[in-house]
């Protein structure tokens, strides 16, 4: 395996630590992802998935174990340090797509570049731009996101998370809120930048048959892997 | 997105034109507030300046006076001793400043200083006919004087020559009198002098004493009838900044050893009325800025609940806490000086409407009242920075959320 571009060893994470009530929902994870994997992270409702995804995505720190984002341990950074690592290497997309509304759909996926940089550049505007005619919305650029279908919401955010060219994107349900023909395009399409950008994708669902396409399908149960199958070739 | 504008600046912008209703009402807010604050500031300082301006036509803001004449006893007690003396107050007669024209030329060496006018001064009679009127007879040397009170100005009959044997009364003297210019006029000293003056100018002072009992001749005229021969009585003294007036005063004193007394000595009661008036304006303004700052701080405070999921979004993207900050921060100053222009038009408006009503019956205005862009500019910056005060907390609150709490809600 080439080197990987997360590593999780050992990791824990409680809540109310030090309380009497703190309650453990990961028991030590140890996780692997290579460059281009396109993984599903599968589980029933409480299992810790989403906590999981918060720790590899920067969002929340584990209280035990360590977390190697590019071979750099993160229990080393500040908040900034953070940020910085998080806005750079990893792309989120929401289930509730979260686009923001003030702005229009090719500012959305501009976000991620000019919070980066501070201040806007036709650059940017010409990324987001292919990046939105990637996703077949090129025709909406300059739509109010409240304006959009619920599918190409979830289009723009794919979009937005591809906008700083992440290492890996973290999808959170991305399908969860859409009907069975939105949800497939969803899906396809990012299947299809994981094959022609080689971007990884660690994708949260809880539709197994969209799980079963994955390369790879890690299965979380009350905060330890119970399963870790990759898809025969 | 205009390149020049970072960020910060885009996002609070476009978050306060999403919330256009609450922008609008909270804007509208501030306005309220701080055209009060202009229109009351304006109307305060009009009010003032008019006041003084009433005040300084008619007398100086510095009078320079020979020191009062004491008794001293020839012994002194000494120890073991009882010196029986009463020692009497004595009268106080009218006698010249020592080397006046000394003291005259130090003060005007003095910084801050614009006019300085000697004068003889003292009670007479004026008499015709079968009539007399007490007065008091002024001894001036017009080019200095008139530039402190404009006599020329208020002239109604006649002009404001005056060499010796000419004399400017005023109109109630004169109907008293039943005098017009260039009638003659007897008049009479305390010391005994007396001398027949022509009426050359007829001036209205605007008061009714003034016109009575002032009237004015030449320098040397006076000294002559008041027994004053190169003597003056008093040195009226105009400064330039009228508030400064008694430290100048003190300064006059330090350097000539002449008494000075400043018209914030003479009128304190006038001054502690302007001090209390500008402490209750200060107090207005303070609290209509705390009300202020209280409106903007709430809405923005709703602002941060209504968008903690696009804060936890914009975090997830890489946004740092301090471009958080400066977001809410901004859109507090950005609301704080929208309503400081809101105000100040609105200000200016009531300010119209005032001028309107507020006329004397022949139509002029009671005082002038101006709006100076000075209050404009200072009501936009404070506005601003009661906004960005008020955002502080709001914005700290913004910055410190955690993205995964922020983006579940």
């Amino acid at each position: 395996m080439a080197d990987p571009i997360l590593e999780l060893i050992g990791v824990r994470k409680s809540y109310n630590q030090g309380t009497p009530v703190e309650t453990e929902v990961l028991h030590g994870i140890d996780l692997a992802m290579a460059p281009g994997e396109f993984c599903a992270l599968i589980g029933p409702s409480g299992s810790g998935k989403s906590t999981l995804l918060n720790i590899i995505g920067l969002l929340d720190r584990p209280t035990g174990g360590k977390l190697l984002i590019g071979e750099r341990d993160t229990a080393a950074l500040d908040d900034a340090g953070l940020t910085a690592l998080r806005g750079e290497t990893i792309g989120f997309v929401f289930q509730n797509h979260h686009l923001i509304t003030a702005f229009t759909a090719l500012e959305n996926v501009m976000m991620p570049i000019l919070v980066g940089r501070g201040f806007p550049n036709g650059e940017m505007a010409q990324r987001a731009d292919r990046l939105l005619e990637q996703v077949g919305l090129a025709a909406w650029r300059n739509a109010k996101v409240n304006n959009l279908s619920g599918g190409q919401q979830q289009r723009v955010a794919i979009a937005r998370a591809l906008a700083r060219q992440p290492a890996i994107v973290l999808a959170d349900e991305p399908t969860g809120n859409l009907d069975t023909k939105a949800a497939e395009s969803v899906f396809e399409l990012m299947r299809e930048i994981n094959r022609r950008e080689g971007t990884s994708f660690l994708i949260v669902t809880h539709n197994l048959s969209l799980a079963d396409r994955c390369d790879r399908t890690i299965e979380v149960v009350d905060g330890k892997i119970l399963s870790d199958r990759k898809a025969a070739a | 997105m205009n390149r020049l504008l970072p960020f910060e600046w885009i996002a609070a912008t476009r978050f306060l034109r999403e919330g256009a209703v609450q922008t609008l009402l909270i804007i509208t807010g501030v306005g309220v507030g701080v055209g009060v604050v202009v229109f009351m500031s304006a109307l305060l300082t009009g009010l003032q300046a008019s006041f003084l301006q009433r005040m300084f036509s008619s007398q100086a803001q510095i009078v320079l006076r020979p020191p009062d004449e004491v008794a001293r006893p020839l012994r002194r007690e000494s120890d073991g001793f009882v010196v029986l003396a009463t020692v009497l107050k004595p009268e106080q007669r009218l006698r010249s400043i020592d080397q006046w024209q000394k003291v005259r030329d130090l003060t005007k060496d003095i910084g801050g200083i614009i006019t300085v006018s000697p004068m003889a001064s003292g009670a007479g009679f004026a008499v015709r006919g079968e009539a007399s009127k007490s007065i008091s007879l002024m001894g001036i040397e017009p080019a200095q004087f008139f530039k402190i009170v404009d006599i020329p100005g208020k002239i109604v009959a006649g002009t404001v020559r005056l060499n010796a044997g000419d004399i400017v009364i005023g109109t109630e003297l004169a109907q008293d009198l039943g005098v017009a210019v260039n009638d003659k006029l007897r008049v009479t000293t305390a010391t005994g002098a007396s001398q027949t003056l022509t009426i050359t100018g007829i001036f209205d002072l605007g008061n009714r004493g003034s016109n009575e009992r002032n009237t004015y001749v030449a320098l040397r005229t006076a000294q002559t009838m008041l027994d004053l021969t190169g003597g003056v009585t008093s040195i009226d003294v105009t400064v330039k900044d009228v508030y400064a007036a008694e430290e100048i005063a003190q300064e006059i004193t330090a350097a000539t050893g002449v008494e000075a007394d400043s018209w914030i000595k003479t009128n304190a009661d006038f001054f502690s009325f302007i001090g209390s008036q500008n402490m209750s304006n200060a107090a207005i303004r303070i609290f209509v800025s705390l009300s202020v700052a209280f409106g903007i701080a709430s809405v923005l405070v709703v602002s941060v609940v209504q968008r903690s999921r696009e804060i936890g979004i914009l975090r997830a993207m890489g946004a740092s806490r301090g471009q958080i900050l400066r977001v809410f921060l901004l859109q507090g100053a950005v609301v704080g000086f929208l309503g400081s222009l809101f105000g100040s038009a609105l200000g200016w408006g009531i300010l119209a409407v005032w001028r309107s009503y507020a006329k004397h019956a022949d139509g002029t205005a009671l005082f002038d009242v101006t709006m100076e862009p000075r209050l404009l500019a200072m009501a936009a910056v404070l506005a601003t920075l009661t906004g960005l005060a008020a955002a502080i907390l709001p914005a700290m609150r913004a910055a410190r959320l955690e993205p995964v709490v922020a983006i579940r809600g």
